[in-house]
């Protein structure tokens, strides 16, 4: 932006207005490190933003509003908690997740739905957040994997993950573990995948590895960790029927 | 990704109002596709209007025996649905086929067949050629990088293959389109929905700018017996098909009744092959048969540099899909 000469309309809103049109629940009075980043973020992004935003980047869309050409209204729950917000409407989940939200657990792997490290759920679906604009989600309940504890406590999934070494360098991690969760529910649910040889049964089939290997096959692992992934995704399931019995 | 204005809306006539009227725009559903495109720059859209509340996510049995599947329901719904499993399992293996987990739960029905290709020169806003995305720049593909383009039904302007799983097993059961516009609905047959690409690539289907997709309807299917999705592709999963085979047969008493054959990611729109459909007819199921039905299906392939291969592959795909449908694989 240094050798530009933006016009008056494309850079006229504070940096101030810009954010709270971004985010008005975000209410943070240290400038933590990540703060700092999502806030440069977002002015140096302003050339991009201001042009929906133009002129009233920091009028809060009412709720319910049907309409808009800047931000729009949102009102989801993450994690169990309720966030309204009003928000520029290009924005992806994932994006509202880790650069509004702080909430960095949920991974920017390709940005184009080819990896699944964005993997989160909505509505308990799993699904890429990279590819979900964010306004959808109008009254959406999201899960990351920062809401899968109960407390200090890991939910079984996690817990798995570290016994049976289910990653190396970790970035695919939450996105694997999220998806492995919604697994094991749709499989619980009488799912199918394509390796089912019976599809016409919709009782509970047997979770045998290869179901494992294509049902966890949205999720890229460039460590390589799938025997690992497997056999922890197998011993949640395993584990988890027991806890049924 | 460009600017736009965003609507939610949550009636069908209130949608198609939106999508009219100056500038370019879109109805928005899963997003998997077209916000993939926004991102890079090849779609667009001033306006972008989102269905995802309109009541289209049934799935429900029609008073002949037929199915409605609603536009918006999700295609791991449609999959996973009981009626779709017990009666329509070659639509159900075609769909798990495709994508991944998390794509299918938001991928809806509507947006499955309004797919765009992924041939890499539309997919990449930087490639100075490209008849679909800036018609007139004339075809990357054509002397290019062709490995995943089409041997069937081509032009000169647009090679170009048709990248759904579903669509191909729907336009093996015959599925009809209902869709809505300002005139009224009306219902185009599968056949009909896609194009050839043509003179004009850049049109991927029959579908008018502001008309929206309803529902999908398959008539009653005599095809659930003895039906078979078979995909071929560079990995086991998460991947387009190089070729694959939507095949299904009515036999009774041992004899082929009749039978659809259908193939994709080899052709601009999902490819049936009705003379190999013909021969069977009245045979036996038989190995033979299946073969030569494998021959026929690419008497009329037009290969380019870099995927002859996909001549032989669809062949064997055909005999082989036919054998496990027939029950001899």
């Amino acid at each position: 932006m240094k050798d530009n000469n933006p016009s008056p309309n494309e850079c006229s809103e504070s940096s101030d207005q810009r954010i709270r049109a971004i985010d008005d629940s975000r209410i943070n009075p240290n400038l933590t490190r990540r703060g700092f980043v999502a806030t440069v973020g977002v002015l140096t992004g302003g050339a991009y933003l201001s042009k929906p935003l133009r002129g009233r980047g920091a009028t809060l869309v009412e709720a319910g509003h049907e309409t808009s050409t800047g931000a729009v209204s949102l009102n989801l729950k993450i994690n169990g908690q309720p966030r309204s917000l009003a928000i520029d409407p290009r924005v992806t989940l994932l994006d509202l997740l880790r650069e509004h939200l702080d909430l960095t657990g949920t991974k920017k792997g390709c940005d184009h739905g080819q990896c699944g490290a964005c993997t989160v759920l909505a509505n308990g679906r799993r699904i890429n957040s990279c590819l979900s604009l964010a306004v959808v989600h109008d009254g959406d309940q999201i899960v990351t994997v920062e809401g899968l504890t109960n407390g200090n406590e890991l939910h079984p999934v996690q817990a798995a993950f570290i016994e049976h070494d289910g990653f190396q360098c970790g970035y695919c991690t939450s996105g694997q573990i999220c998806s492995a969760v919604a697994l094991l529910a749709e499989q619980k649910r009488g799912d199918a995948s394509v390796v089912t040889e019976d599809l016409s049964s919709t009782d509970p089939l047997e979770l045998t590895n290869d179901e494992i290997r294509e049902r966890m096959s949205g999720n890229i692992c460039r460590c390589g960790a799938y025997p690992g992934i497997v056999a922890a995704v197998q011993d949640a399931h395993q584990k988890s029927g027991r806890t049924k019995a | 990704m460009n600017p736009f204005n965003f609507r939610r809306v949550s009636e069908s006539d209130t949608a198609i109002s939106a999508i009219g009227g100056p500038g370019y725009a879109k109805f928005l559903a899963g997003g998997t596709n077209l916000v993939d495109l926004m991102k890079n720059g090849v779609e667009r859209p001033e306006r972008l209007v989102d269905i995802n509340r309109l009541p289209l996510a049934k799935i429900e049995a029609l008073p002949d025996g037929g199915l409605r599947l609603g536009a918006l329901a999700r295609n791991s719904d449609t999959a996973n649905h009981p009626l779709v499993r017990q009666h329509y399992p070659l639509l159900s293996r075609a769909i798990l086929s495709g994508a991944s987990p998390q794509l299918r739960n938001l991928a809806t029905n509507g947006g499955n067949l309004l797919q765009r290709t992924r041939c890499w020169y539309f997919m990449d806003a930087g490639s100075p050629q490209c008849n679909k995305r800036a018609p007139g720049s004339g075809c990357g593909a054509l002397e290019g990088l062709n490995r995943y383009h089409a041997i069937f039904g081509a032009s000169e302007k647009c090679i170009a293959t048709h990248p759904s799983d579903m669509c191909v097993a729907l336009a093996a059961l015959d599925a009809m389109i209902r869709v809505r516009g300002p005139k009224g609905e009306r219902t185009i047959p599968i056949a009909d929905f896609h194009r050839l690409p043509g003179d004009t690539p850049q049109t991927d289907t029959d579908l008018g700018k502001d008309e929206l997709i309803l529902s999908i309807d398959l008539p009653k299917s005599p095809f659930a017996a003895h039906s078979h999705y078979l995909k071929v592709r560079d990995r086991a999963s998460y991947e387009f098909a190089l070729v694959s085979v939507a095949a299904a047969m009515d036999i009774q008493d041992g004899r082929i009744h009749s039978a659809r054959i259908v193939l994709g990611g080899v052709a601009h729109k999902p490819w049936r092959c009705e003379e190999s459909e013909k021969m069977l007819i009245g045979n036996r199921v038989d190995a033979a048969f299946f073969e030569d039905a494998g021959e026929i299906a690419v008497r009329n392939a037009k290969p380019y540099q870099h995927n002859a291969f996909k001549v032989g592959l669809t062949r064997l795909a055909v005999t082989k899909a036919l054998s496990i449908a027939g029950g001899l694989a």
